[in-house]
């Protein structure tokens, strides 16, 4: 039912404006410290609002580095967590789309145990088997690499789930047409399957980019030279500061900048996001 | 084009058998319709010439090669399906071009091709526009023409009219009756509804339980059929059937202690005394004269359908349910005693055991 009287409209928006308010008021805050410098944001009360030293920080992160010995771009950590993000989000996709294909699909044996074993790994997130994954990792050499960054968190029965659920939806007839009409399975794949399920890889990319970039754990333990570090950890890290203040500053700023492409990804893709977790009809 | 022959064609799902033995030859340029309740293996069949499902026993060739162990798109064979298994993300162009693409013909070859199709299924205006956009009817003609440009050698056709409207339906079997005509494709038609199988076939392949029923024209079945399934199966109202029994000296049939009616007992191998199942069409009474003898018949209701009446009632002397269909319109009241003569040429009589015709 819609309400329609004037009372309950009032009502709502107070509430709908109050979440955003209680939402925004913290990235505000992260913008108003971005915006003024070391000296200013150790005192209080902490400003309210934005300061004139924006484009400095700006410039401070990007050219002349942050973190203890000022050696760390903000440039580089943002372009490793992007390419970490990106690694996962498509590797989680290929990977459960071709194990869903096979699940879905194919008559071989021990189908089901496979189905239950892919299941049974939902159970055994990163964090749970974190040291025996970390000695598989460094005994392949994939310490302090993208390879070593990505390849553990790929492995993902989430995905699959999702996956078999779609194309348990899309009917039989499509695959007898596409079947007389001459396509092999992975043309069917490819031509027919890939397509009907567009949206919900959008949808799943959207969910996974974030999911990757907002990998901490994972990366801390894996990478140890710099050069390698993801943004996430990058802010924990400048936190740290073991002698002198922590420069708020600085890390408002980093903090900023790494809420960007999530932000992106999202406004671009939340078309097709809202479609791929909404839309039923094959 | 092609002839299709179907030899002892066997279907079980582990230990249930669900086909059992069909043989069927359909000829160069035929239409047959195979026909049957739900669940009779009509659809199983199809799917079985189409190479969608294994064959357990038995063999299927098309244009005199067993075709077995082919893959569908081995089989020069296209189908239509009852929901028409449109390509969803795919532009009715592109839906009718996927076949062909696959089997490597040029872009131009496609065009000619699809073109030409789209122009005598009326879909030019459509081809861009992706099946969502289009009416039942509409993806209706689209699914044909998917199979029309490929020029396969047979067409299959699986309840493809039953997802459309009864007016529409109508329209869509003649066109596909006149497509038929003019492409002139062996085809295989599946359906429930025995006016499509009347209307459509040049034969009717009747199959129930997984058993051939009989097969041959239309007419033929409807006029003769073999078994009392085939009987009640094809014509609307059903046939009408009593229990009865034939009389002594085997020139009449007696329905209860005081009526009887006369039967023609030629090509009959009629048994006197034997008790018989007898069937008439409700179309197949007539009103008697005023005072003659006749089936007395009480009426419960009476339907007018414009054209004819249809009449329900009960058989006086053994209560048992007869419909009537006469022509024109005809005001009876309930509880009505109307006279009928059933007429003789027209007298079914089976074998209750078998179902089998004598």
């Amino acid at each position: 039912m819609i309400e329609q009287r004037p009372v309950a409209a009032w009502f709502s928006h107070t509430v709908l404006i109050l979440g955003v308010v209680v939402v925004a008021f913290p990235i505000w805050i992260t913008f108003v410290g971005a915006s003024h410098d070391a000296i200013r944001m150790t005192q209080v009360p902490l400003p309210l609002l934005p300061g004139d030293q924006f484009f400095i920080n700006l410039k401070a992160a990007f050219v002349d580095g942050v973190g203890n010995a000022k050696e760390q771009s903000v440039g580089i950590m943002m372009f490793n967590s992007l390419i970490m993000a990106l690694m996962i989000a498509v590797g989680k996709i290929a990977i459960s789309l071709l194990s869903a294909f096979a699940i879905v699909y194919f008559r071989f044996p021990f189908r089901m145990m496979f189905f239950w074993m892919i299941f049974i790994t939902l159970m055994l997130p990163v964090e749970v088997r974190i040291l025996p994954t970390f000695e598989v990792v460094a005994n392949f050499g994939m310490l302090n690499n993208y390879w070593g960054l990505t390849v553990p968190l790929i492995a993902s029965a989430t995905a699959t789930f999702m996956f078999r659920q779609v194309f348990l939806t899309v009917p039989d007839e499509l695959l007898e047409a596409a079947r007389i009409d001459g396509a092999g399975p992975m043309r069917f794949f490819k031509d027919i399957l890939l397509p009907v399920s567009r949206t919900n890889i959008a949808a799943l990319f959207v969910i996974l980019f974030i999911y990757g970039w907002n990998q901490y754990l994972w990366p801390l333990l894996i990478t140890t030279d710099k050069s390698m570090y993801t943004i996430v950890m990058g802010i924990k890290q400048m936190l740290e500061a073991a002698e002198e203040a922590p420069e708020w500053h600085l890390i408002m700023m980093t903090t900023l900048l790494a809420m960007i492409p999530p932000v992106l990804v999202v406004i671009g893709m939340q078309k097709l996001f809202i479609k791929g977790l909404t839309e039923t009809e094959k | 084009m092609a002839k299709v022959l179907i030899e002892d064609i066997i279907k079980s799902y582990g230990e249930t058998e669900v086909l059992h033995g069909i043989n069927t030859d359909i000829a160069d340029g035929e239409f047959i319709v195979i026909v049957g309740p739900s669940g009779c293996g009509k659809s199983t069949l199809l799917r079985m010439i189409a190479g969608l499902e294994d064959i357990s026993s038995g063999t299927i060739s098309i244009d005199g090669k067993v075709v077995n162990t082919l893959e569908p798109k081995d089989r020069d064979i296209a189908m239509v399906f009852q929901n028409y298994a449109l390509y969803p993300h795919m532009t009715v162009f592109k839906n009718m071009a996927y076949g062909l693409k696959l089997r490597k013909f040029s872009k131009k070859e496609i065009k000619v091709r699809v073109d030409r199709v789209a122009k005598l299924l009326q879909l030019e205006e459509l081809l861009d526009r992706k099946p969502r956009q289009l009416s039942g009817g509409q993806r209706q003609r689209v699914a044909m023409g998917r199979c029309i440009v490929r020029e396969p050698k047979v067409f299959l056709f699986d309840e493809p009219l039953s997802n459309l409207d009864a007016k529409l339906r109508v329209q869509m079997r003649l066109e596909l009756r006149k497509l038929h005509k003019r492409l002139k494709v062996t085809s295989i038609y599946v359906t429930h509804d025995q006016v499509e199988a009347m209307t459509l076939g040049d034969r009717l392949v009747v199959i129930n339980d997984g058993y051939t029923e009989q097969i041959g024209p239309p007419l033929e079945l409807y006029e003769k059929p073999a078994s009392i399934f085939v009987a009640g199966f094809l014509g609307s109202p059903a046939m009408n059937f009593l229990s009865a029994q034939i009389s002594a000296d085997g020139n009449s049939v007696q329905l209860s202690e005081t009526v009887q009616v006369s039967v023609d007992s030629v090509n009959r191998q009629i048994i006197a005394e034997k008790k018989v199942t007898f069937g008439i069409r409700p179309e197949h009474f007539s009103l008697s004269d005023k005072g003659k003898t006749g089936l007395p018949l009480t009426v419960d209701h009476a339907e007018f359908h414009g054209a004819s009446t249809i009449i329900y009632g009960r058989l006086q002397g053994n209560d048992e349910l007869i419909t009537v269909r006469l022509p024109h319109v005809h005001h009876i009241n309930p509880k009505t005693v109307l006279m009928l003569t059933a007429l003789p040429e027209h007298i079914h009589l089976f074998d209750p055991k078998t179902g089998k015709r004598i």
